[in-house]
């Protein structure tokens, strides 16, 4: 069984993102940038059920512009077999939305003919959290996000799940889209002869147009600020004071 | 101009999200109808009637809507949507899970998560973990939308929609719910919660997490929260936890106790409207976004002020 592995370059989650001054969007120029945190996951998740004899290969993908090479290589140092790139030029990548991303894996997909796909729940630069189960729909395909845990047994994923009461477990029909949640593996480091070995892996570029797909956004950005500054408070010496000030001047007990 | 809202419930009542969703749909303005897809779901149908607002509540009653499940739900969704501009649902994890599906199925986007509405077709919402706000506006015919429940008073009641069953859609068969364990507690839900106690590291381990946090919240009759290095620490299942990827709240008072305030928190509860941090370190960066900041030893002060109360 092939896992496919979308992943996204995003600005490095330890970044202070700043809003540029003719608010067109958040400063990108000389910022960080890194494998979005639960795509890390999700190759993390996809690598172990290739060293558990489940899955036959692992395929990393990505689209936008040309840098998510990077990232391509980093997915390929922790552990997935081979890459490709749907390439498209910078002013593209930085409109590319949820439901063209989809449409792109979707003729992916139709091409390698992966058993499952899991990829993180949320992109932590748009925050969106509609790729996968976009991708899901778009193939017929079940779906599970917010995993917490994935079990494939008997040509059936069965997925718990982080809901907002608690947790459920779903079992499903193959091939399947598998969204990630935090807790659902803890990531391994790349090893230095593994960052090296990627480097000879293979990586395969696309253009969208050799997928037959219209990546034009949707939604169109008007502008991006900073939110509202809430106003410094101040530091009580001690319980007293500040039950005094919750009750007197807050009013909130 | 009609808007279709996802009612999110347990067959029986309504969760509380459905009613910010209504008024945020009353905010769009238009005929607001009311889809309830459930089984044996005639008790929420019947509340869903009486929300302030809405005209029509439309039933869909079978078995294969049990378990919410996503597949099912969007198949039913797409089958109804024709003559609705808007398709609005709660961004909890039911809606965040079934609206991209049906947004793709629709071939259109969606946005996400709006916490403001500018226009018919312009909304503000939240990037990079709140960190920035983006406007948007959407060319697609029919705008698909979750809405961030904290961002919207609930709707009042005094409603009398009618109400009207429709047939099911189609079951796929795809997905089967093998087992659920919800959390169960008295206390209110975290995220309608006026009052949140919530706790991070700091407090060391799940035994004095619950021993100092509990009886705060039994005297504030608040939900618990927490961080997620403490879930992470397995001080409380992932439903507790507030932040980024965890829940969104905006209660009238939030008390961080123990927690640092990673960005990703903050994402989570910057919206209150008193923010109480405790914490040992002085510069950590909750004390930056806390009304009130209180630097010391949390396991002398959470005492304290539980007394004190």
């Amino acid at each position: 069984m092939k896992v496919l592995v979308p992943v996204k370059r995003v600005v490095d989650y330890n970044v202070r993102v700043r809003v540029r001054a003719d608010q067109s969007g958040v400063e990108l120029a000389g910022v960080k940038m890194a494998l979005n945190p639960f795509d890390e996951i999700a190759v993390e998740e996809a690598v172990r059920l290739k060293e558990a004899g489940i899955a036959t290969e692992v395929i990393a993908i990505s689209c936008g512009a040309t840098q998510c090479q990077e990232q391509l290589r980093t997915a390929m140092a922790l552990g997935a077999d081979r890459a490709i790139l749907v390439e498209t030029d910078a002013a593209q990548a930085e409109v590319l939305q949820a439901l063209a991303v989809a449409k792109l894996l979707m003729a992916v997909c139709e091409r390698e003919q992966p058993g499952l796909v899991i990829l993180g729940k949320q992109a932590i630069d748009d925050d969106a959290n509609q790729t996968g189960q976009m991708l899901a729909a778009l193939l017929g395909w079940p779906q599970a996000t917010f995993a917490s845990k994935v079990v494939i047994v008997a040509g059936r994923a069965e997925v718990t799940r982080e809901i907002d009461g608690g947790l459920e477990t779903l079992s499903m029909t193959m091939p399947a889209v598998v969204t990630t949640d935090l807790r659902l593996n803890e990531p391994r480091y790349a090893s230095l002869p593994n960052i090296i070995k990627a480097k000879k892996k293979p990586l395969d570029v696309l253009r969208p147009n050799d997928l037959g797909v219209d990546i034009a956004p949707r939604l169109t950005i008007l502008k991006v600020v900073e939110p509202p500054r809430r106003q410094t408070g101040v530091k009580v010496a001690d319980v007293a004071e500040l039950v005094a000030k919750l009750r007197n001047e807050a009013k909130v007990i | 101009m009609a808007i279709l809202v996802i009612a999110e419930h347990d067959h029986a009542a309504l969760r509380a999200a459905t009613f910010n969703t209504v008024s945020a749909a009353r905010k769009i303005g238009g005929d607001i109808h009311l889809l309830v897809a459930g089984t044996g779901c005639t008790a929420a149908a019947q509340a869903a009637a009486t929300l302030a607002g809405v005209s029509k509540v439309r039933v869909a009653d079978a078995p294969h809507y049990a378990d919410q499940t996503a597949e099912n739900l969007a198949a039913l969704i797409v089958g109804n949507a024709a003559g609705y501009t808007y398709i609005l649902a709660p961004a909890t994890s039911f809606g965040k899970n079934l609206l991209p599906r049906v947004a793709a199925l629709l071939d259109v986007a969606q946005i996400s998560e709006i916490v403001g509405i500018e226009s018919p077709d312009i909304f503000v919402r939240p990037i990079y973990a709140g960190n920035a706000l983006a406007t948007v506006q959407s060319a697609d015919a029919v705008k698909v939308i979750t809405v961030r429940p904290t961002a919207f008073d609930a709707c009042g009641q005094g409603g009398s929609a009618t109400v009207e069953n429709i047939p099911a859609g189609p079951d796929l068969g795809l997905t089967q719910l093998v087992n659920r364990e919800l959390t169960q507690s008295v206390r209110p839900e975290l995220g309608a919660a006026q009052v949140i106690v919530s706790g991070g590291r700091g407090l060391v381990s799940a035994a004095h997490y619950h021993a100092l946090l509990e009886p705060l919240a039994d005297k504030l009759n608040a939900a618990l929260g927490a961080s997620r290095a403490a879930v992470d620490a397995g001080f409380v299942p992932n439903n507790y936890q507030v932040g980024q990827t965890g829940k969104v709240v905006a209660p009238q008072l939030y008390i961080a106790i123990g927690i640092s305030g990673a960005i990703q928190h903050l994402a989570g509860m910057r919206d209150s409207k008193v923010i109480v941090a405790i914490n040992k370190d002085a510069d950590a960066p909750i004390f930056q976004v806390a009304d009130y900041g209180l630097v010391g030893d949390l396991f002398k002060i959470v005492p304290e002020l539980t007394a004190a109360l």
